[in-house]
């Protein structure tokens, strides 16, 4: 009995119990456990990958004294380890450079309820990349749907309550929609754990007694989660939420709870229905589309809008973009780009929210281009950091983004004809799109700054935050030069994955 | 022109039409116009300076009137044809989107197994194991609680996870915060700083009858907690049968006699207590079971009240994370804090 | 398929309501009424889930004199699964009643055109 096997099990009972004992500490007491739990969370990941590195197939683990299909059940495979590793990694660093600045925009009585949500945030990440349960998922989607609703709350002024209340409602839509799903599949299979449904549902795919039901519950639950992860005609909440929640929120909410959900509608199709079946019934076609516009629309109105964060939202978009086209090409090279993609826009994404806070604080938090003027040399670190995160999603060699890409063209070219046209022609067409937005910013960024605008004397960025956002650029660039061993740890654990 | 009927601007269509452009104030129908929400209203004007007053200085009257001025440039501009018939263009579509998920989803019923049949796919071998070795396994009499709490914990655990998260929102949202002289440390209006702005004087006849009714639904409540494992009943509904009692009681005799029993601090002390005693417990029991472990808590003799292992404590703390969140919930919306 | 939707009713109702549900909770501007449709269509989900379980001439899953035999009972799981469905129902109903108490508070109207509005006139101010 290897201790390491329960590793998982340890990390999210740490991020539960962390939260409960951050209810009754006060708020200086709650950050600082926060940030140890982040980093035990790192710590216990990456032992979990070392030892999923190991296994020959992926190990399943009890919940209780009962085996599945009567009790719960968490499955340690290399895929879910390595995200695992990558999103705590993302989610420490965010945390060490994101905090200092939290007292601008909350109130320090509610500091440690905000402490409390990131906690159960994490939990629930961890829950959703390691479950074998549907119904668990379930509930603890709905516990990432509070808790990511209440770190764009906390910042308490009147816009940001509107953004809230409209993000709650489409994500209200999205978890109703889900939850019939998950009933009817039920209904049809008598089951709640992954692989007994998988068995199930082969059989319903052979025989064919109940195959209409099971085409519109892989509708419903296809179209909840991807509510809930700002796919394209469904993205109406994620700029102006992006936009006016604090920027760590912004960071946490983008770059790691849209990869959850994600990764939770993988799982689905892999353990529970069966790729071959996902792609019988075309809604691989239906996801693809939708990628593609997603690209195309996002970066063309990124490149209308005013204001640096806004900008920034309108980016995010037109990345998840990226990972649903990868996903809507059907192939396990396709899931496999997607997957790449969605560690590197993580690390990517945290850190551009977390720089452009810092180049709109030393503007005088004024987030209209013409006041950024300049930025870039009044906060050098910040400067740099937003270059390389925006040369990462640009697509620019030796960054993680342009690695993405390249996979992502790569799974594309074996495909059918007019296809495999599309793919290459809409990537293209997309790099040059962020190119326009993100290089003229990076442009404006170190412009001289206007005369006649008069800037408050810059604060010192503390010395960890500042080792953050270098220590996160880092990892960008290491994803761009290193991205060899974890692509083959990706496919390998695909392979284990079904 | 093309020739049209005489009773043209009576049919559907062209009162459809109407509708589009002008809203429901164009069509001259009784009813509709009363069932109406009138057409963007301006905020109350009142409120809004009763609010000013409590919160006015010099530089903020400055800033509230470009406030203004800017709002009714945006109020003619919402106003203009284009948008409103875009609004409206959304509601027609959003009933199409219902109605067309609705037929869907029918023409699912009608392929699902049939409704109350013994053969369906849902009575496979995993009710079979519930149902038949249920009680020598958990020492359960009720199944269901037996299968909530010992097989599948886990999603029990979330659960009260969610009620927990649920109540920290909230907080969030609607405490109002004392600084270090228990002042209020936002600007309050009249409603938020005093919580009998609404109904200044007690009530006889509620005080008479919550003073008779308190303890037996506190009691009942206990006993449905304590009985959960031996019949219906269990954490969530003793939960709310224990806080909806002291919900009455609050609402009799008001926070200064309810505050005398059951403070913040109190409330924050046992959920803390009973969630953290949930997660370790649960904690120890995966960890045994995941690695084979016997976890070495007797079951009891199923009947009796000390029985079944885990599952009467457990139950109790659900219960008490229950009825803790549902009555800060009912605080929290009032009074802004207890 | 007439025939098939009157055996199973209690899962047409539900879906029926569901629809309606969610097409109040798009279609309507009033808060309060968009919570109403929310609860609506989590309560219809609920009715479905549980219509699952039922199966004819047996009892509710508590063992009474002894008697574990599997043609006794009704599916235990759907209620486990109702019953967390509540809850998690309960507290979003608290989140979006709390906010929209706030927002009322704000701005002084429930129309969430109109608060949409109000708030992008103070951003521009």
């Amino acid at each position: 009995m290897t201790l390491a096997r329960n590793f998982p099990f340890f990390s999210i009972l740490v991020c539960l119990v962390g939260s409960v004992v951050t209810s009754v500490l006060k708020p200086r007491a709650a950050k600082a456990l926060t940030i140890i739990i982040a980093g035990v969370v790192l710590v216990l990941s990456a032992f979990t990958l070392r030892y999923a590195l190991a296994l020959e197939s992926a190990e399943p683990f009890m919940m209780g004294h009962f085996p599945a299909p009567w009790g719960n059940e968490l499955r340690i495979g290399r895929l879910e380890a390595l995200m695992a590793t990558g999103i705590s990694a993302v989610l420490f660093i965010t945390l060490l450079a994101g905090f200092y600045h939290m007292p601008a925009f909350v109130s320090e009585k509610k500091l440690g309820l905000y402490c409390i949500m990131v906690d159960l945030a994490m939990c629930a990440i961890l829950v959703m990349l390691y479950t074998n349960d549907l119904f668990t998922a379930y509930v603890f989607i709905e516990i990432m749907t509070i808790a990511s609703c209440a770190l764009v709350i906390v910042r308490q002024n009147g816009h940001t309550l509107v953004a809230a209340t409209r993000y709650m409602i489409m994500n209200l839509l999205a978890s109703g929609l889900v939850l019939l799903g998950i009933s009817m599949l039920y209904g049809i299979t008598g089951h709640l754990l992954m692989e007994p449904l998988g068995r199930s549902v082969r059989h319903i795919v052979e025989t064919g007694q109940y195959i209409e039901p099971l085409t519109v519950v892989i509708a419903l639950i296809t179209a909840g989660l991807a509510i809930k992860s700002a796919m394209f005609p469904f993205h109406a909440w994620a700029p102006d939420t992006y936009a006016f929640a604090p920027p760590m929120s912004s960071a946490i909410l983008s770059g790691l709870i849209g990869k959850a959900y994600i990764f939770l509608l993988i799982k689905f199709f892999y353990r529970v229905i069966g790729l071959d079946v996902i792609v019988g019934t075309n809604v691989d076609s239906v996801l693809f589309v939708c990628g593609v516009s997603g690209m195309l629309m996002g970066s063309v109105l990124a490149i209308s809008q005013r204001d640096i964060r806004r900008m920034v939202a309108y980016s995010s978009v037109s990345q998840i973009g990226y990972i649903y086209m990868g996903l809507g090409m059907g192939t396990e090279a396709g899931v496999a780009a997607a997957l790449f993609q969605m560690l590197a826009h993580a690390a990517a994404k945290s850190l551009l929210f977390l720089s452009t806070n810092e180049l709109v604080s030393v503007s005088g938090d004024r987030k209209r281009f013409h006041y950024l003027h300049g930025a870039g040399y009044r906060n050098p670190v910040a400067g740099v950091v937003f270059t390389v995160g925006a040369m990462s999603l640009v697509g620019i060699p030796f960054t993680g983004g342009f690695i993405a890409k390249l996979n992502l063209a790569t799974a594309g070219m074996p495909m059918g004809g007019w296809m495999r046209a599309l793919v290459l022609i809409a990537l293209a067409i997309s790099t040059l799109l962020n190119a326009v937005y993100y290089l003229h910013t990076v442009v404006s960024l170190y412009r001289r700054a206007p005369a006649e605008i008069d800037y408050p004397p810059s604060h010192r960025v503390p010395r960890h935050a500042a080792a953050a956002l270098v220590i996160s650029m880092l990892l960008t660039v290491y994803l761009g030069l290193g991205s060899g061993p974890i692509m083959r740890v990706i496919e390998a654990g695909l392979k284990m994955f079904a | 022109m093309s020739k049209r009927r005489s009773d043209w601007e009576q049919r559907p269509q062209a009162r459809f039409l109407r509708w589009m452009r002008d809203g429901y104030g164009a069509l001259d129908d009784q009813i509709t116009t009363s069932i109406s929400q009138p057409a963007a209203p301006r905020p109350d004007q009142e409120a809004m300076e009763a609010h000013d007053i409590l919160v006015g200085t010099h530089r903020h009257e400055r800033e509230l009137a470009l406030d203004r001025l800017a709002h009714y440039d945006l109020q003619n501009w919402a106003n203009t044809r284009g948008r409103k018939v875009l609004g409206r263009l959304y509601a027609v579509l959003a009933l199409l989107l219902g109605l067309i998920l609705i037929y869907f989803l029918l023409n699912t019923v009608a392929f699902m197994p049939r409704f109350a049949s013994a053969d369906v796919p849902a009575n496979n071998e995993v009710i079979a194991r519930y149902v038949e070795k249920g009680l020598e396994e958990t020492g359960a009499i009720n199944i269901v609680a037996g299968m909530i709490l010992d097989y599948r914990a886990f999603d029990t655990l979330g659960e009260s996870t969610v009620l927990f998260i649920a109540a920290c929102a909230v907080l969030i949202l609607l405490r109002i915060d004392l600084d270090d002289h228990g002042q209020p440390m936002q600007q309050l209006i009249a409603e938020e700083s005093d919580d009998r702005h609404y109904e200044p004087k007690n009530d006889r006849i509620l005080q008479g009858s919550a003073m008779v009714l308190t303890p037996i639904i506190l009691l009942f409540g206990i006993y449905v907690l304590f009985n959960g494992h031996l019949g219906p009943g269990g954490g969530f509904s003793g939960g709310a049968i224990l806080s909806s009692g002291l919900i009455l009681y609050l609402n009799a005799f008001g926070f200064q006699k309810a505050g005398r029993f059951f403070t913040y601090k109190i409330f924050m002390w046992v959920s803390f207590f009973s969630l953290g005693f949930y997660g370790v417990a649960k904690a120890y029991s995966f960890y045994m079971g995941a690695n084979g472990l016997h976890s070495g808590i007797p079951l009891g003799t199923p009947g009796a009240i000390l029985s079944s292992g885990l599952i009467m404590p457990l139950n109790i703390a659900v219960g008490l994370v229950v009825a803790c969140t549902m009555y800060i919930f009912y605080a929290l919306f009032r009074k802004g804090g207890l | 398929m007439w025939q098939a939707l009157y055996d199973n009713l209690e899962q047409t109702v539900a879906v029926i309501l569901f629809g309606i549900g969610f097409t109040i909770l798009l279609l309507q501007r009033n808060l309060i009424r968009k919570i109403i449709g929310l609860n609506i269509m989590s309560t219809a989900t609920y009715l479905f889930l549980a219509s699952m379980g039922y199966i004819q001439g047996r009892k509710a899953p508590i063992v009474t004199d002894g008697v574990t035999d599997l043609a006794a009972y009704i599916n235990p799981i759907p209620a486990g699964l109702v019953l967390t469905g509540i809850v998690v129902s309960v507290s979003f109903t608290g989140i979006m009643l709390a906010l929209t108490v706030r927002l009322y508070r704000r701005y002084r109207t429930l129309d969430i055109d109109q608060i949409a509005l109000l708030a992008k006139g103070e951003d521009m101010a």
